[in-house]
């Protein structure tokens, strides 16, 4: 039982990332390398309000701001700086990475320097999973799963936001532009605009999934967000493949499921023995294998075609 | 009133490749007016297109919509006035998206975007009897994918898409070259119709003689940068095609063709 609800927490907070990517990858056609730099941006901004005692939503939207911000400047660059889209994404990448010790570093100062903060668990900080409201709130024994509901929740919300928002002219605008650059200009919108709105949009679910995972690890690390977008991709990916013929299922659910299946892929990897060490090595072969498959797949449609 | 007034544009300035296409190039067009272009490949008809819209930018000279000199718009500012159909059927759609959804996003050009809901259900009826006329059983099928459709059917779409709004001009780039016979004429019919209608002020750029002559009320025919034949009002309806076929070879043969 522990082993299915962790994958099933970690797929859920994982999946806010990939709602974010399938912005990016699938709507907006925009390979988005910044992710591995916003998604560990998120987390240290969670950590910095959390350890200065503000509250854990309050750490949740302000880690959305400073995402919202970083995706929009990866925008700006490429809009206004007219720098490819994936250098752009590069360079907000490396520049993140300093950006991140920085904000963590703010949060070591509270008197705890050289630890990991909140690794230690000896001051106890509240987070969206554990706090007094909680506690009044839920049964006791509905308490160990507060992670699993929450993170459902959260997740279920970023859902139903996104899929409105698609449907109103901004996301129409959003989809167009990443369709078809062309009649977004012929309808006398700016394209860069329009890109630049999206790249936001997709950096605020990414931190939020940062902020969401630092809350429940106790914990930020500066190498967390290491092959935050293969993993991403590779949720987007497996989500929109095995759902490419079923009707009616709408990539973002088919996402979300994604990123669970590629988390239960990853925990029957270290259940067969794979060491922890070598997991960035699984998500690689995971995500070559998906790819591979995907690929097969759309060759063989091909050849009947 | 659409002026370009001695326009110059030179292509790659300052390489062995340089070419002057457009040197003191001046042309004006009054309201209302459905012109025709025709001419030889690289005899600058698309790029005198490209230059109103704001997809080129010119060395020298001026451009005016309006009496006002628009060179400095970007492209998209110029198509809040501007309507613009392609040669190629799937530049004016977007495929991955419904037909429905297509024509919502015509729909609210120049309207705020924002958070308001993206396809307003009480238009839908509107639509249909906009597709209806075309006789291409589009008014059926509202909530396909418009990367499922044939090209005629696109660019059907494409073109009741860019003149949905008010407008002033629509620019017509080679907008049935990649169309069979039979739904050329349904989109050149449409066209027309389209143009009446609205009173638009229209460019044509077509390699389709018989389209030229037969539509519009002035006839261009580019060469090499300039105008080597400018008709309109009863002079145009007295242009026939053996006229256009007689002048393009006295150009081939200037050429040395």
């Amino acid at each position: 039982m522990g082993i299915i609800q962790n994958t099933l927490e970690q797929g859920l907070i994982y999946a806010i990332m990939a709602l974010g990517v399938l912005i990016t990858y699938s709507i907006l056609d925009f390979p988005d390398l910044s992710v591995d730099g916003t998604f560990p941006l998120g987390a240290a901004v969670s950590a910095l309000m959390i350890t200065r005692g503000q509250s854990p939503a309050l750490a949740l939207l302000c880690a959305m701001a400073a995402g919202a911000l970083a995706g929009g400047l990866t925008g700006l660059i490429h809009v206004k700086l007219k720098v490819r889209d994936l250098f752009s994404g590069i360079i907000m990448m490396t520049a993140l990475y300093a950006v991140n010790m920085h904000v963590a570093a703010g949060s070591l100062r509270m008197g705890k320097a050289n630890v990991p903060f909140f690794s230690t668990k000896k001051v106890q900080y509240a987070t969206i999973f554990e706090n007094n409201a909680l506690t009044d709130l839920f049964p006791a024994w509905l308490e160990p799963y507060s992670v699993l509901l929450i993170s459902l929740l959260l997740v279920i919300l970023v859902k139903v936001l996104l899929d409105l928002f698609l449907k109103t002219r901004a996301g129409y605008l959003l989809r167009a532009v990443g369709d078809n650059e062309t009649v977004v200009t012929s309808l006398a919108r700016d394209k860069g605009s329009v890109k630049i709105m999206g790249l936001m949009i997709s950096g605020a679910l990414v931190a939020l999934s940062g902020a969401v995972l630092c809350q429940q690890q106790h914990t930020f690390e500066v190498s967390m967000g290491t092959g935050a977008i293969a993993m991403a991709l590779a949720s987007v990916i497996i989500g929109t493949n095995l759902f490419r013929r079923v009707p009616f299922v709408k990539s973002t659910t088919a996402v979300i499921i994604g990123a669970i299946v590629y988390k239960a892929c990853v925990a029957v990897a270290i259940r067969a023995g794979v060491p922890a060490s070598d997991m960035k090595l699984i998500t690689a072969l995971l995500f070559l294998i998906i790819l591979t498959l995907g690929g097969m797949e759309k060759r063989r449609v091909k050849k009947h075609a | 009133m659409l002026e370009v007034k001695n326009i110059r544009k030179i292509y790659n300035p300052g390489t062995v490749q340089e070419k002057c296409l457009f040197d003191d190039f001046s042309l004006s067009i009054p309201d209302g007016q459905f012109v025709s272009v025709v001419g030889s490949n690289g005899s600058g008809k698309t790029s005198l297109l490209n230059l109103i819209c704001g997809s080129i930018q010119p060395d020298g000279g001026q451009i005016l919509m309006q009496g006002r000199d628009i060179r400095k718009d970007s492209e998209h500012v110029r198509a809040r006035k501007i309507g613009r159909v392609y040669q190629n059927p799937a530049m004016g759609t977007c495929a991955q998206m419904t037909i429905l959804e297509n024509l919502s996003l015509a729909d609210f050009k120049g309207k705020p975007a924002g958070l308001h809901r993206g396809t307003d259900r009480r238009r839908i009826d509107a639509y249909r009897e906009m597709l209806r006329p075309l006789g291409l059983g589009l008014e059926d099928m509202l909530s396909s994918k418009v990367g499922t459709l044939s090209g005629g059917q696109r660019q059907a779409l494409a073109l009741l898409m860019s003149t949905m709004t008010p407008i002033s001009f629509l620019i017509l780039d080679e907008h049935t070259a990649a169309l069979d016979p039979k739904t050329a004429d349904i989109i050149m019919e449409l066209t027309g119709r389209v143009v009446r209608q609205k009173q638009l002020t229209a460019i044509m750029v077509t390699h389709n003689l018989r389209y030229a002559v037969e539509y519009g009320d002035r006839i261009l025919m580019m060469h090499q940068g300039h105008a080597v034949l400018d008709k309109a009002g009863e002079e145009k309806q007295a242009v026939r095609i053996e006229d256009l076929l007689t002048i393009f070879n006295e150009i081939s043969i200037e050429c040395g063709n």
